[in-house]
């Protein structure tokens, strides 16, 4: 057979955008470290070290799932439920640019691939301080796959949400609504902590959860502003968004603190300025920076409520993962529906702009990812619980995760400890002289 | 009146604690201490270095107690630090000469029995 070459018409890569988006990579994946900082500083000391490594596993475990099939399954062809298998094992992620931008595929790829780890990491925050270290693994494995990479395919992939007008620009859908609601889930199948309603369970070290908070703020500028893919317009509103929403957060939750406790609180700060990004994120490239201001001052509210109704329940949702990503991530999502404006984003306008049709797209949004991530993940930890042991023992709990899983201490003294040598054996060749 | 003190698991600290106010013994103190008491040694490795933890963090609870109080004393401390394993810890009982109630100047027995009883 003699086939005419046919000239494929593909766009150039832009070298300012694929600058831009490998910085952006590396910005979002500063983030989950952050996250461990964050999360460790909200954990007793005992489990310090845990904490942290449940993150530090996430970069692993999610990274290579995320090489081997979720990227695929993720973006993939334009399946409605799921993509395909075409980039199995990274088949065919070169340097060539990816259909729709002007970035070569493998920055996309490695960007996509951090939302998937930080995402991944999130969800350990409602299962700190008891889950066993091996099952977090396998679990972090599945979960990757099995509902991040679906929500993944269905808000950014070409799945049915997308396809169907939703709009979410820096993951709304899967990081935040797939997060928060699968941390419920996790915490209602994995159980509470022994002493979870008994004793007072406190943050260890506020100055690590605000040193987190502001690093995930810096990381954020990646993560919102490197999702429009480029240095274009969408990409710097998001940016700009990004430092608004969190600041006007701020202020809603310093007064809410001081009318319900008369004091304005390190750790609540810290986590306003979590929420402020969640709020923003589906939103950032389609919302005025009017509205972005606005999205902070009301979207904290219901976060702020789910903080303090939560810890009333036998719920341990430990770090609220619920309620500072789950609700923050819905709020934003709606939110859109209703104040997107085609002459910010150039895509669709919203309910106060005439088109009441976003937002039952976006409220189709809202309701679908907190189903499927609840639904998935509750049935996921269930098969794997019936498989090996998800908690800790009551021993090991009591104890502390990071002697009972690590064999170290965050703040081991070094007091009375022996120095075993390391050639220990070798001391019995020494002959005796005498 | 004696001096009660128990030294026990810091992840029993807790329940301890519970236990000494339901026996209504109200008046403690209490310091974190390091001490060896003959459990097996931890093993904890950092880079290369492997170190065998010959001190275990524990808790130490002080408790002056006028004499009708010294046995509940001991039974709480037992009863919330007690988990069948080497390392529960000690209970040691000694005589004490003299109290006094620095706010008021109440000594021994009046010293040591909670305000309001």
């Amino acid at each position: 057979m003699n086939v005419l070459p046919v000239a494929k018409v593909v766009a150039e890569v832009d070298t300012g955008d694929t600058a831009w988006m490998l910085a952006a990579t590396a910005l979002v994946l500063l983030m989950t470290p952050a996250l461990g900082l964050f999360y460790a500083g909200l954990v007793r000391s005992k489990n310090t070290l845990n904490t942290f490594m449940m993150c530090v596993a996430a970069i692993a475990i999610a990274m290579v799932t995320w090489a081997l099939v979720g990227y695929s399954l993720a973006f993939d062809g334009d399946g409605s439920l799921i993509g395909g298998l075409g980039n199995f094992a990274m088949q065919g992620i070169d340097f060539t640019p990816r259909e729709g931008t002007t970035i070569p595929h493998l920055v996309f790829f490695a960007f996509q691939a951090t939302f998937c780890i930080i995402t991944t990491a999130l969800v350990s925050g409602a299962v700190v301080e008891r889950m066993r270290f091996g099952a977090f693994l396998v679990f972090a494995a599945l979960w990757s796959v099995l509902v991040y990479a679906v929500l993944a395919h269905w808000a950014f992939g070409g799945g049915w949400l997308i396809a169907g007008g939703t709009l979410d620009f820096a993951g709304g859908v899967p990081v935040e609504m797939g997060s928060g609601f699968s941390a419920l889930a996790a915490a209602l199948v994995v159980g509470a902590r022994k002493d979870y309603g008994r004793q007072a369970l406190l943050p260890h070290n506020a100055v690590y959860v605000l040193l987190g908070a502001g690093l995930l703020w810096f990381g954020w500028f990646g993560f919102n502003g490197g999702s429009g893919f480029s240095t274009g317009d969408a990409s710097v509103l998001a940016f700009t968004n990004t430092l608004l929403t969190p600041a006007c957060a701020l202020i809603t939750w310093f007064v809410l603190d001081l009318i319900r406790g008369r004091k304005v609180t390190a750790i609540g700060a810290a986590t306003a300025i979590i929420v402020g990004c969640v709020l923003i994120t589906p939103a950032g490239g389609f919302i005025s920076p009017g509205w972005a201001m606005a999205l902070g001052f009301l979207g904290a509210l219901p976060c702020y409520a789910v903080i303090v109704w939560r810890p009333r329940t036998r719920v341990d949702e430990t770090l609220d993962v619920l309620a500072a990503h789950g609700i923050a991530g819905f709020t934003g999502i709606l939110f859109i529906g209703f104040v997107a404006q085609i002459g910010w984003n150039g895509v669709s306008d919203g309910l106060f702009y005439g088109n009441a049709d976003q937002l039952w797209d976006q409220a189709l949004a809202a309701l679908a990812a907190p189903a499927y991530a609840f639904g998935m993940t509750y049935v996921l930890l269930r098969i794997i619980g019936a498989v090996m042991p998800l908690r800790a023992s009551e021993h090991d709990e009591a104890v502390g995760m990071d002697v009972a899983y690590h064999g170290e201490e965050a703040y081991a003294s070094g007091e009375g400890a022996i120095l075993v040598a390391p050639d220990a054996d070798g001391e019995a060749l020494v002959a005796d002289p005498g | 009146m004696k001096l009660v003190i128990g030294i026990v698991r810091p992840e029993k600290a807790n329940d301890v604690l519970e236990a000494l106010y339901r026996a209504e013994v109200r008046g403690i103190s209490m310091s974190r201490v390091q001490g060896h008491g003959g459990e097996l040694d931890r093993v904890e490795t950092y880079r290369g270095t492997t170190v065998k933890m010959g001190l275990s963090e524990k808790v130490r609870f002080e408790i002056a107690v006028s004499d009708s109080f010294v046995q509940p004393t001991i039974d709480a401390l037992c009863e919330g630090a007690q988990t069948g394993q080497v390392g529960d810890g000690k209970i040691f009982v000694v005589p004490l000469e003299q109290a006094v109630r620095i706010r008021t100047g109440e000594t021994d027995s009046g010293a040591v029995t909670p305000v309001g009883k």
